[in-house]
Parts: structure tokens; sequence; C-alpha cells
């Protein structure tokens, strides 16, 4: 038993070089594609697989945005569980431990209580109408955070019990390993879904916009690359980079402009309880009237207008591209120092050509958050009928203190007449 | 092994004495310091507790990630110490902002800088997380980067288990110093408690991570922790500086703790169930409502608390050290005390979210003032008519 506990601290500690590589991925591509390809070289027969799959990504994305926000709210879910099964299984190789006692269930345990809280933190917020007619969901609702709580207690002293004494190690790694990969993609996919909430325009253009950065800092790179950018990914070039964010910014400022005129995609998503379905019908907010904007008299030289009509949310869009650009691009060096730290060429095989789920998804994870605090910090204010659920909760001289200094501001503003009684 | 640190006065007094005993009186003397230099900061007062909690959490950090370094021997990797320092500063000014925000909503609108910082305060924490994300991709060297990314998430789950639990245990604070004071000191009888049953009635080995825990204590414990529970809580009902939520007034520029106690902590006649009666030869009892609550605390403090500390049990034999450090002579380190207080932190805050807390008027009414004046007055309607209806107005 010490000479296992011994020989596998020896095998972390001892330098990258001597850690044996994880076996290559087997080669999943579809006997069709390769029959079709099998005259050309391998170099190009590559080029045109990642080609053609991308392609085929792109069209189950526009198909999925027809289908509605609610395909795109399960999309977004089963991605997660992919990527979350794809880095425990990362784990698992690294350290030898799929046969750990009950680790494979405990991690999906772990998941499952995570997404429980957090879907019932948005679920309470965006369906309060359905959740009103029913006794249990209410129950549910109100002691939402304890019975969360209360599931992954029961996962942790699970955990404290599983532990095995020839194995203490390699559970708190996996368990370690476990919480960080929670950490990561579970809560940056509800951030995702938490943006769609709020206009599929704010779920479209972020992802759009990482997605054209990947493939233009590519195209410039294959065509101007010269100066390598970092050791990390030796690919990447200055020129691509470069290339990448002015292409970015121009596609994220066209496409805004093209979706910002349609209510579909502007309109935060409400659940409409006569119906029970999903509707995106409002009055456009402010960030997608059309406004006349003065062009700065550098530009006005340049493009020979003196005003130009914009929606705002166009210039919230540059932001948008900009982080999408030049901060996105961290996110794919961390994966790649990732997979270099753990001898790993791609996260799972699942797509032909580019590796598995996480690896097209990992400049995303960034953006997520970021439109999120984005929109939270710049954009959104408080949700209205949230905070009135909260005033009717609070008690009744708590009520009227409040009534009294809403009522002072609001005659304040001049927005409430002054009465002669409360 | 680690040094022995006791301090030479202790080491002569007790040299006369067999080794046994010499440790246990050594342990005996510095559990009676801390207790006193507990009741001391209570005395204190919110601002110096609030103190204590943010060294004992960066104390905890840095024993954690000490152990860290000597697992993987990578106290020499290029730019980590910082690394980690910053990492713990943009957490901590994540959450004491919000704290900030929440408590001290008057204060932060009348300084010009603070409300900036207020408004905008989610974007800056994040800006200044990315900028530590960034900093760690750059360093990554390419002999280290397992090293690199092993101590890049031993960091972060540190971060997750010290910062947010020591955050939650402020708001504990911040709801009545009861709330700080009652779930600690059980957890703290708790230990003792099972100890001496152990000690003296010990017989079942508990679980095989601490073969010193036994049944008999486990249970011995449990019972005295809720009657601890229930006494001291009776005490302590008594008094506004224990059960008030803790104000910033704004005209002294202090903490206040005055208010008229809530109902938790007026005196309640309660029907004893038929079957204590004959145990205890009451029909009533005056009992505070709060003390109903503690049952509740002081038992998650006996039967899960103990969990935290199997937990840490588990910790230290995996990574083969006999204490987290040396800090405290016959304890261990800071963190050795204080395993059993985060899961129970979390847990109050769970409860007093789910139970027992309303939302915050003040924050309500800061997030009323951000919205736009036709959703402003939507919502002035709907409660007009709702405290009409109540017949309060």
């Amino acid at each position: 038993e010490v000479d296992l506990e011994e020989r596998l601290v020896e095998l972390d500690l001892r330098s990258d070089s001597d850690i044996p590589d994880v076996p290559p991925p087997t080669d999943s591509t579809p006997e069709i594609l390769k029959k079709a390809l099998s005259g050309l070289s391998a170099r190009w027969k590559n080029w045109w697989i990642r080609g053609i799959l991308t392609l085929a990504m792109i069209s189950v994305f526009f198909l999925i945005i027809y289908l509605g926000s609610f395909m795109l709210m399960l999309l977004v879910l089963s991605i997660q569980v992919k990527c979350y099964h794809e880095i425990i299984t990362i784990g698992y190789r690294v350290y030898h431990s799929y046969d750990l006692p009950w680790f494979r269930s405990l991690s999906w345990y772990f998941l499952l209580c995570v997404n429980y809280f957090f879907y019932g933190e948005t679920v309470a917020d965006y369906f309060a109408t359905f959740v009103q007619r029913r006794e249990q969901l209410q129950f549910l609702i109100r002691y939402h955070r304890f019975i969360s709580f209360a599931l992954y207690l029961t996962g942790f002293c699970m955990f404290v019990l599983s532990l095995v004494k020839k194995h203490y190690r390699l559970q708190f790694y996996m368990f370690a390993w476990t919480h960080v990969t929670l950490l990561i993609t579970v809560t940056q996919s509800h951030l995702v879904i938490q943006n769609l909430f709020e206009g599929m325009i704010w779920f479209l253009v972020p992802i759009s916009s990482v997605i054209c950065n990947d493939i233009t800092a590519y195209i410039f790179g294959f065509f101007f690359g010269r100066t390598p950018l970092i050791k990390l990914s030796p690919k990447k070039t200055w020129e691509g980079f470069i290339g990448g964010f002015f292409s970015t910014v121009v596609f994220g400022f066209v496409f805004s402009y093209f979706l910002a005129q349609h209510q579909y995609f502007v309109c935060p998503v409400e659940y409409n309880s006569e119906t029970n379905r999903f509707v995106t019908e409002c009055e456009p907010s402010e960030l997608f009237q059309m406004k006349k904007y003065s062009v700065p008299p550098l530009l006005q030289a340049l493009l020979g207008w003196e005003t130009v009509n914009m929606y705002p949310f166009q210039m919230h869009s540059i932001a948008l591209s900009t982080f999408a650009s030049l901060i996105g691009p961290f996110g794919g060096f961390f994966a790649s120092g990732f997979k270099r730290a753990f001898k790993i060429k791609d996260f799972a095989d699942t797509i032909p050509g580019h590796g598995g789920i996480m690896d097209r998804f990992d400049c995303q994870y960034l953006m997520a958050t970021f439109v999120h605090v984005y929109i939270t910090s710049f954009i959104r204010g408080p949700n209205p009928s949230k905070l009135l659920k909260q005033l009717l909760i609070l008690q009744p001289e708590q009520q009227l203190s409040v009534y009294k200094t809403l009522k002072s501001h609001l005659v304040e503003k001049g927005i409430l007449e002054p009465s002669l009684r409360g | 092994p680690t040094s022995d640190d006791t301090p030479e006065v202790l080491n002569r007094a007790l040299s006369n004495l067999s080794s046994r005993w010499k440790n246990w009186w050594v342990r005996g003397i510095l559990t009676l310091a801390m207790i006193t230099f507990f009741f001391i900061i209570i005395y204190l007062g919110p601002m110096v507790l609030m103190m204590i909690v943010m060294c004992v959490q960066i104390k905890c950090f840095h024993e954690i990630i000490t152990i860290g370094y000597n697992v993987y021997h990578s106290y020499d990797l290029p730019w980590f110490r910082t690394l980690s320092w910053y990492f713990l500063l943009c957490v901590n000014y994540f959450f004491y902002g919000e704290t900030v925000t929440d408590y001290f909503f008057t204060l932060v609108q009348r300084e010009e800088p603070l409300r900036i910082l207020s408004k905008y305060h989610r974007f800056i924490s994040f800006a200044l997380y990315l900028t530590g994300f960034c900093m760690f991709v750059l360093s990554l060297v390419k002999k280290h980067y397992r090293l690199q990314f092993y101590m890049f998430g031993w960091t972060h789950v540190t971060l997750l288990i010290v910062v947010t639990q020591s955050h939650l245990i402020i708001h504990n604070l911040f709801e009545g110093m009861i709330w700080f004071i009652v779930p600690i000191s059980c957890v703290i009888c708790n230990d003792i408690m099972a100890y001496m049953f152990g000690f003296f009635f010990g017989r079942t080995p508990l679980i095989k991570l601490s073969p010193k825990k036994t049944w008999e204590g486990f249970i011995g414990g449990f019972f005295s922790t809720v009657l601890f529970g229930l006494l001291l809580s009776y005490v302590m009902s008594g008094y506004r500086c224990f059960t008030c939520p803790v104000e910033f007034n704004n005209d002294t520029n202090s903490f206040t703790v005055d208010c008229e106690p809530s109902e938790l902590f007026q005196l309640q006649e309660y029907n004893i169930p038929l079957v204590l009666q004959s145990v205890v030869g009451w029909k009533t009892v005056r009992m505070y409502p709060f003390q109903i609550h503690s049952i509740a605390l002081s038992t998650f403090a006996s039967l899960i608390g103990p969990f935290g500390g199997f937990f840490a049990s588990g910790f230290k034999r995996a990574f083969k050290i006999k204490d987290f450090a040396n800090t405290i002579p016959g304890h261990g380190g800071i963190m050795d005390r204080f395993d059993c207080q985060y899961l129970m932190a979390t847990f109050v805050n769970v409860y007093l979210a789910s139970f027992i807390r309303g939302p915050n008027p003040s924050k309500l009414i800061q997030q009323f003032l951000t919205l736009r004046p036709d959703q402003q007055l939507h919502i002035f309607n709907t409660l007009k008519a709702h405290l009409v209806d109540k017949g309060m107005l």
C-alpha cells in the first residue's frame, strides 16, 4: 500500500518530461467524409474536414436559434454536461483514478446539485407566475437555498465517508478537480442562460464575435502571419491577432445592426403563463431605437458623412467585440497551457478535426462572464417584479417606512403629485 | 515534525510533569487563553470582531497555500506567491464591496468616489480578477506547466473555502452578535465535550479517519452541546447588544446595536409536551423563540460539524502532515481550530436567509432608485394598494 502511494506521489512530482503521454484519441471522422476526401493530401484533407465541420456547427447553431429560446437553453445545458464530462474524464486519466470508490457517482451528484441550485434561482425569477399557481413548487422556491445546501452537504458527507486509506490523496485531488470544473463550466453556462434571457442578441453577438475572431485570426495568420504571439500557442501570430481584432469589431458592428431590427432578438425572453410558452415581444428599449450620432471630425474626412444613424447597442457591441478579440484569447491560452500541462492533444475527440466540445468553447467562457457583468453594471437595472415580490415580504412596519421614503423621493422628482393624504 | 513552539515560561513551569500530562496542561492553558481572548474581542465590539475574522481568514489562507507549496515543492514558481496574494485581495475586495454597499448604503451615497466604486463594483472586481488571470497565463513557463496549474487550482479551492465562508460569518455577525457567538460557541463546546466524554467513557471507535473519536464522545457531545446552546441563548437573548442587528449610524459615524428586539427575542409561554411534563414537572415554560432555533444550530454543530473535522483529518493524512501549521502550541495551526467552523458558518447563513431574515429594506430602496420612473410609479402604486388592503394606510 505504501509503495503505491509513494509511487503515485513520485509520478506527480517528477518533471513533466517523465510523465507518459495520454494515448492519442482515435480518429472519429465519419466514413463518408474519408471516402470523399481520399484523393487529397493529408494537409488539405485536414483542412477540408475542419471546414466542413465548421459549417456543420454553424448550421446547427442557426437551426437552434430558429427553434427558439427554450431549445437554446437545452443546448447550453447539454454542452455544459458534455464539457464537465470531458474535463472530469481527463482528471480520471491523469490520476489513474477511474476505479476510485464512489467517485463517478459523486461527481455526477455534485453536478446535479449545483445545477439544481442555479436553475432554482433562475426559475424563481423568470417563471414567477407559473410558480405561484403550484403549491409544491412554492415550497421548493421558498426554501430553495436551504434545500440546495442540504443536498450539497449530503454529497460532502458521502465524500468524507468514502475516504479509503490507500487513496486519500487521489480522492482529494478528484474532489478539488470536480469543484474547480464545476466552478468553471456550470456557473458560466448559467451566466450564458441569464444573458440569453436578457435578449437573444446578448447571446448571439458575443458568441459570434468569439467565433469570428477565431476564424479571422486564423485566416489573417494563414496569409500574413509572421511574428509569433505567445510561446504557449506557437501557431498564433501578432498579425492574426490584430487582423482578427479589427475584423471582429467590424463584424460585431454590422451583425448588431441587422439583429437590432428584429423584436425576436432584442426583447427579453418572458414566459407567458396563459399560452405556456416563451414569448419575445415587447416595446424595444432605447438601446434598440435608431439614433442620430455626430461622426467625430476625425472619421468625417474618411467616411464623408456628418451624422450617422445607428443603434446605441452598436456602441456596446464594440465593447463586446473588443473583449472577444483581446481578452477572449487568454481563455484559449489557458486551455492550451492546461493541455500541455497534462500532455493531452485535445480535450476529447467528439468533433472530427476539432477535438472535444471544450476545445471549441474554451474562449467562450470568459466572454459569458464578461457579458453578464457588463449587462448588470451598465445595462440592466434591477428586475421590477422581483423587487416588488421582496417588498411584499417585508414586515408591515418596514413596508410603511419604505413607502414613506419612496413617496418623498417620487414627490421630489416630480413623478408624483403631492396629495393631501398618503 | 513541527518544531516545539511552547513558550519558555510554560516549558519551565511544567518541566516536572510527565510528557502526557504536560501536553494536556499545555492544551488546557492555551484553550483557556483562546476562550478569554474570544470574550475580550466580543467586548470590544463588531468592528474589532470583523477585523479578527479578517485576520483569521488571511492566516488560514496562508497556512493552506504554504502546504500547497510544500506538497509540490513549488515555492520558487515564478510569480506564484504574488499571484496568490493578489487573488486573495481581489476576492476580498469583491466581497467587502458587496457588504459595504448593503450595510453602509447612506455613507456610500454621500462620498463621491465611494458612490462610483459601488455602482460599478462588479465590473471593477471582475476587471481586477481578469488582470490576475491574464498574468497567470503570461507567467506559464514551459518546465512548470503542471505545477502552475496545480497551484492555480489549489489557490482557487482555498479561496472558495476560506474567503467565502469568512464573509458569511461577517454577514451572520451583522444580523446580530448572537448569530455569531452561539454557533461558534456550540462548535467549541462540542469539541471540548466530545473530547471529555471520549476521555472518560470512550470505547467504540467512530470513524477510521480519526481513530481518537468515539461514539460515546459523539453522542455525549451532542446532548451537552444542545443543552449548552439552550442555556447560552437564554442568557444572551436578554441583552440588546447581542440580539440587535449591527447598524452604521450616520450621525455618530460608528456602529450601533440598538433596536426594539424582534419577536424572536421576546419571552413567550410554551406548552411542554406531555412526554416531558412528567420528567420536568412544569406545565408551561417561558422561553425565547430563539432558543428553539438554537437547538437546530447546536444539532448541526454536533452532528454535521464534525464532518468538517474529518475532512480536514483526511486532508492532513492525504498530504502526510500532522498539523496545518504550528502557530498555537499544543493545538497546531489556526486552521486546525477552525476546520469545524466553516460548515457551521455556511449553515447559519443559509438558515438565516431561509427561515429568519427577510430582505434588507435599505437595499430594496437602493434598487428602487435605479429603476425607470414608470417602473417606480408602478411599484409605488402596487405597494400603496397592498398597504391600504392591510389597513395600514
